[in-house]
């Protein structure tokens, strides 16, 4: 199953290109293709690309970037305020990912730039993957795959039983859309949720805890899916899992830093908690090794929205707030800047 | 070392014996369950005689036999058990059982259908999230070391939007349908009969199911009808990107066929939790990622198994009692 993209070929004269609205594109180059669907984006904008020539970046945005209103951030580029001051003309920021972290906001705010977020097009599917990352921890399916593909099922009769689903209760860190989604999943399985959040959501059937400590201490299975922020970084701490306790999982599908991930460590080897699923980490895409060795512990590459379908819809909303943009009508998912 | 023998000796002769020629893995994980006031077990097991000899010599009298897929009773264990009139199984399968010979003869079977529903459901699900998600193959792609050498992983394909052919409607399908409208799929299936009071879909044939979804989830339990009804036929309908999931017996499907359209990419994925000839897993599997193998224990959990065995000593103790027992399998 391999995404294909299909090049459009496109007959635009050179007037035509120059007369489509500039949009400069800042991606690092190891970011993956699918991120940025760039036939696709020149359909409909003239794209200033600092990757298409051999000067330094720095010095190619003073000389061709100085009159662009349009920023395209292609995944977790990153766009610092020194980068923001090579563009004085810039009123938009169009975000390719989940998160935002890796744009200073701040700097947006104060100078009066928008930034439009990925939407929803990913919720469902970072959502769908931590089900499956809790699943798999519980239940042992990496793992077990792998004894099989080892040619160790006979030999290693019977398994240990897994960890059953139901009757778990979930304490959701960051009950946003991501969060709500989890969780209406997991009420399906049968599985309780409570959640913690910056602020109680009064319309939310779950029961709220005002600190990470509290859900934890109430909780079987901690699922990160907040923002990384000053607040936030190494929210899960030792002090967090000594309350989730030897039975608890977490899951980890909002940026790696979340975790201090040393202490996660220790407390997988120790068996301090039972087990973990992560998707992210803290110094990507570097693994702590210590983790290849642990059959209670599920690794992801940072794959949770990795769909051919969520990647369709991510092209479609860039190019949906890119056009609103330059006709002067709403944004399609501006975010809110704090 | 006739232990077995010394110990009914001593026992008290009022206790019926409850024969189980090998411990199914309920019994073995949580033996303390069986204890009971109604009955005694029969450990074939431990005896060194050939089975045959065995029964003949000490199990003349037995009225029940617990069982399981590793012992099953046959029409020739049947023969040598001449006052049988209950078979149990802990399992909600009953495929190892020769039905056709306990009706014939008026032996009452009973199995654990229902305490594995939820259990089982979860772990179909799993493994579809799996395959269509790559999870298993990334986890590898990651401990491999690959991530920071080859870059980022393939992309998957989303779970939303899938219509998901249950094939098979009873507890456990149900469970499967429920969980996966949670994620947005689309739920058809296909059963023996239609069940007018569901929501979903009915195609009556495994193959028009197949050819009109994206994935298929194998819920049926495995009979003469069922044996390799999943065939190439049934597969190509299913179609390139199509994945299947089976967690209810391998037989169901004809697994050679299986192969062959996975290793040729005429179908798009598999989870598997049972195969035709266990442990044994067909090797062109191992080297395929978008496979996912688990050796038949992905539904298992202690409270599946403590219910399950709480389930069969209810029904021996209902049996032994002149009680009506509490979960027959109803002979079609």
């Amino acid at each position: 199953m391999g995404y294909h993209q299909k090049p459009q070929y496109l007959s635009k004269t050179l007037e035509q290109d120059l007369l489509l609205p500039r949009v400069l594109v800042l991606r690092s180059p190891s970011v993956p293709s699918f991120f940025f669907s760039k036939s696709h984006l020149q359909a409909h904008f003239h794209l200033v690309d600092p990757l298409d020539s051999p000067e330094p970046t720095h010095s190619f945005l003073s000389r061709h970037a100085a009159s662009v209103l349009a920023l395209l951030c292609v995944a977790s580029t990153r766009v610092s305020s020194e980068t923001l001051s090579l563009l004085p003309s810039l009123k938009l920021v169009v975000a390719s990912s989940a998160g935002l972290d890796h744009i200073d906001l701040g700097e947006c705010r104060r100078r009066g730039i928008t930034v439009t977020s990925a939407g929803q097009v990913f919720t469902e599917d970072v959502a769908d993957f931590a089900v499956g990352l809790l699943i798999d921890v519980l239940r042992r399916v990496s793992a077990s795959d792998g004894c099989v593909r080892a040619r160790l099922w006979a030999e290693k009769r019977p398994f240990p039983l897994g960890v059953k689903l139901g009757g778990n209760r979930v304490g959701i860190v960051g009950l946003g859309r991501i969060g709500s989604e989890v969780a209406k999943r997991l009420i399906d399985f049968g599985c309780s949720i409570a959640y913690c959040s910056r602020k109680e959501k009064p319309s939310v059937p779950y029961p709220y805890y005002s600190t990470v400590s509290e859900l934890a201490t109430n909780s079987d299975v901690l699922i990160l899916c907040c923002s990384l922020t000053k607040e936030t970084h190494h929210i899960i701490n030792k002090g967090v899992m000594e309350a989730l306790g030897k039975e608890g999982v977490i899951i980890n599908i909002g940026r790696g830093a979340l975790i201090d991930e040393k202490e996660l460590v220790k407390f997988l080897q120790q068996g301090q908690i039972l087990g973990a699923g992560l998707d992210v980490y803290e110094n990507e895409p570097h693994v702590s090794q210590e983790l290849f060795a642990m059959e209670n512990v599920v690794l992801a590459p940072h794959a949770a929205v990795y769909t051919l379908e969520s990647f369709a819809a991510l092209q479609e909303l860039v190019v949906g707030n890119l056009k609103a943009f330059f006709s002067n009508k709403p944004l399609l998912t501006p975010a809110q800047l704090e | 070392m006739e232990n077995h023998q010394e110990r009914s000796d001593h026992r008290s002769q009022d206790l019926p014996q409850v024969l189980v020629i090998k411990p199914p893995p309920v019994l073995t994980l949580f033996e303390d369950k069986f204890i009971s006031s109604k009955f005694q077990l029969l450990k074939a097991w431990e005896s060194t005689l050939p089975l045959d000899q065995f029964l003949t010599n000490y199990a003349g009298s037995v009225r029940a036999v617990l069982c399981s897929g590793a012992s099953p009773i046959t029409a020739d264990i049947i023969r040598l058990l001449p006052s049988l009139q209950l078979v149990i199984t802990a399992s909600a399968g009953v495929n190892h059982i020769d039905l056709t010979e306990c009706r014939r003869l008026g032996i009452a079977v009973t199995n654990a259908a229902g305490v594995f529903s939820d259990d089982g459901a979860d772990a179909a699900v799993g493994l579809l999230i799996d395959v269509l998600r790559k999870v298993s193959a990334a986890d590898r792609y990651v401990r491999n070391g690959l991530w920071p050498v080859k870059g980022d992983y393939a992309l998957g394909s989303k779970l939303g939007g899938k219509r998901v052919g249950v094939v098979g409607l009873g507890g456990f399908g149900s469970a499967v349908a429920k969980r996966l409208e949670a994620f947005g799929c689309t739920v058809l299936y296909n059963s023996r009969t239609q069940k007018p009071s569901v929501p979903y879909p009915f195609y009556s044939t495994v193959l028009e199911l197949a050819a009109d979804s994206d994935s298929l989830i194998i819920c049926c339990g495995l009979t003469a009808e069922t044996r390799h009804m999943i065939n190439r036929e049934v597969l190509l309908a299913l179609g390139k990107q199509g994945v299947i999931v089976n967690i209810a017996r391998g037989a169901i499907i004809n697994e050679k066929e299986m192969v062959e359209c996975l290793v040729r990419g005429e179908i798009g994925g598999a989870g598997l939790d049972v195969f035709e000839n266990e442990p044994n897993v067909p090797e062109e599997l191992f080297g395929l990622d978008n496979v996912v193998l688990s050796p038949h224990r992905v539904v298992f959990t202690p409270e599946s198994f403590v219910a399950a065995s709480e389930l069969v000593v209810g029904n021996l103790e209902a049996f032994f009692s002149n009680k009506p027992l509490l979960s027959p399998v109803i002979y079609e």
